[in-house]
């Protein structure tokens, strides 16, 4: 079984966010920088796990400059087979997902994993994007993959429930939670990881069609207003006149 | 012209398929331009979009509609962008709509914008709509340069605007290609208005101390017509089901009002409910994170504040 996961880079879930003065970028200072916890947690342990049972290879993939290797090397370390970095700086999915496609279109893999968003641009977008490009079918938000040979059942999250549904390799799916338990690499895999391939590989030539031009923060919650626990009939008011949303 | 893909689920249309036609509507105002709505599969009330500014309703029929499967809804909808000559594509941010975004925007070639919050701006001849960034900690604008451009609204983003009335539903004949997945079951709970659809949400965790003791949320819930929540702890453990979790790795979600009970309010969990327009937080602990997020706060045993809360609601509701 030939997977291949696509993984990003993202700030720390618990970083402070801000921008730089203008509006323009992401201030990075005092950030730590993680792997996209839906791409590490869910979808690449879960790649690791099929190829572990089922025999085959994990690459893993990574559209980025060499300030990520750091994090491809922990991807490494928690069991993928080998990576590859697409050497670019990108502005936009399409571009991510133009860069995947291109590299996966002549590796004929079983599976192409990615999480089911990343928590910085919580676009959900780069996986249906490189199923498009590669005319795969593409099964999104699945906290649940088995496979029986080529076939493959999975639940799929869905508003209020759960589908379940079958489909034959290959195919794209992104991962949510519940898919897979969280690894920490150990100091075997990491020693491992210093001598597994990995690959940079120059960019494909695609323009950005939607690009973030301006950032801003939200209006910062003037103070909570407390309300005595004896006078609920206070807060029903409040909550009907003032806040206008009962 | 504007195209909407006004999304149905068991033969009837979503809260966010009138919400998208809203604004596929009033985009089309600020281009001069017409809003088309597309309806894929059986759907009865299609002709409704009419009243919320569709100015026509198509329909494409086939067996292969009947379960959603992104690779073919794409290919419908792509070919009825392309027949119709739109320029603007909207479609809802919901578990449908974001499976079918990014394919859209690779078929069409289309900039997209997941989750907009807001109408284009198309001053200066550009075409800048916002979004949630960062887990809704930061609010973006993007700028889309394609000729066609690609937007999921985000849930109760606008208030519907009816304008119109019912129209007739026009046949599209387009190829339908046979899905290559196959759906096997379908658990839904019905009845309830979807967390992502939700305009009230109660919400409770681990200060609930354990499952048996739900009763008192979910009584809250009825009187306040919501949708009921958890936070992460309380799925993991089984208490609640899987659905209800809000929060980073949960659903993401926008009400008007979200109501916490016994959530201290770590920051994976506001950043799944930070987008609400409301929140209240009732806590015993007036040391609890959610309190910095909150409107309205209540510092107290919530095995007294919530009973007391739903007999309130309940003599609001009839007077």
């Amino acid at each position: 079984m030939k997977i291949l996961v696509c993984v990003s880079k993202t700030p720390d879930t618990t970083s402070k966010i801000s921008f730089t003065a203008d509006g323009t970028k992401f201030n990075d200072a005092g950030i730590t920088y993680i792997m996209n916890p839906y791409d590490e947690w869910y979808a690449l342990v879960r790649a690791c796990e099929l190829v572990e049972k089922n025999g085959g290879t994990v690459t893993l993939i990574n559209v980025g400059g060499p300030q990520n290797d750091q994090t491809i090397r922990k991807g490494l370390a928690i069991g993928a087979t080998d990576a590859v970095r697409i050497d670019a700086d990108p502005n936009s999915s399409l571009f991510i997902a133009k860069q995947i496609a291109e590299y996966a279109k002549e590796q004929h893999y079983d599976i192409i994993f990615c999480g089911k968003e990343s928590i910085d641009y919580n676009g959900s977008e780069v996986g249906g994007m490189v199923a498009e490009f590669l005319d795969l079918p593409f099964i999104s938000f699945a906290s649940k993959l088995e496979i029986t040979g080529s076939t493959a059942t999975l639940n799929r999250d869905i508003e209020g429930g759960v589908e379940i549904l079958e489909v034959e390799t290959p195919f794209v799916v992104s991962a949510a939670k519940d898919m897979a338990e969280q690894r920490i690499p150990n100091m075997m895999g990491i020693m491992k990881a210093k001598s597994k391939p990995f690959v940079v590989v120059p960019p494909v030539d695609f323009p950005d069609l939607a690009v973030p031009v301006k950032y801003v923060l939200p209006k910062e919650k003037t103070g909570v207003r407390l309300v005595s626990p004896d006078n609920m009939e206070e807060l029903v008011r409040l909550l009907h006149e003032e806040a206008k949303v009962i | 012209m504007v195209l909407v893909f006004a999304e149905a689920v068991n033969g009837h249309l979503k809260k966010a398929a009138f919400e998208a036609v809203t604004y596929g509507s009033q985009t089309a105002q600020l281009l001069g331009s017409q809003c088309v709505a597309l309806t894929l599969g059986n759907v009865e009330n299609a002709g409704q979009l009419g009243i919320y500014g569709a100015s026509k309703v198509y329909n494409v029929a086939g067996s292969n509609l009947a379960n959603f499967d992104s690779q073919v809804f794409t290919s419908v909808i792509a070919q009825a962008a392309e027949k119709l000559g739109a320029t603007v594509v909207v479609i809802s941010h919901t578990s449908t709509g974001k499976s079918l975004l990014g394919r859209l925007a690779a078929r069409l070639n289309a900039g997209s914008v997941a989750g907009a919050k807001s109408l284009p701006d198309i001053s200066g001849g550009g075409f800048k709509v916002t979004k949630g960034v960062y887990s809704g900690k930061a609010i973006a604008t993007y700028e889309i340069s394609s000729p066609i451009k690609l937007i999921s609204l985000g849930g109760n983003e606008i208030p519907l605007q009816s304008t119109g009335n019912e129209v007739a539903i026009e046949t599209l004949e387009l190829t339908v290609p046979a899905s290559r997945t196959k759906v096997i079951e379908v658990k839904r709970q019905e009845g309830i208005v979807p967390l992502p659809e939700a305009v009230t949400v109660v919400s409770a965790g681990r200060g609930m101390k354990g499952p048996e003791n739900w009763g008192i949320v979910e009584d809250l819930a009825k009187v306040m017509g919501a949708t009921t929540a958890c936070s992460r702890p309380v799925a993991d453990a089984d208490w609640r089901p899987h659905h209800e979790h809000v929060g980073q790795t949960g659903v993401a979600i926008r009400p008007n009002l979200y109501v916490a009970i016994g959530i201290s309010g770590a920051i994976q969990h506001l950043a799944g409910v930070n987008q609400s327009k409301v929140i209240v937080v009732i806590n015993k602990d007036p040391e609890a994170p959610f309190f910095k997020a909150a409107d309205y706060g209540v510092v107290g045993d919530l095995f007294d504040v919530v009973p007391r809360l739903t007999e309130a609601m309940r003599k609001f509701k009839a007077s």
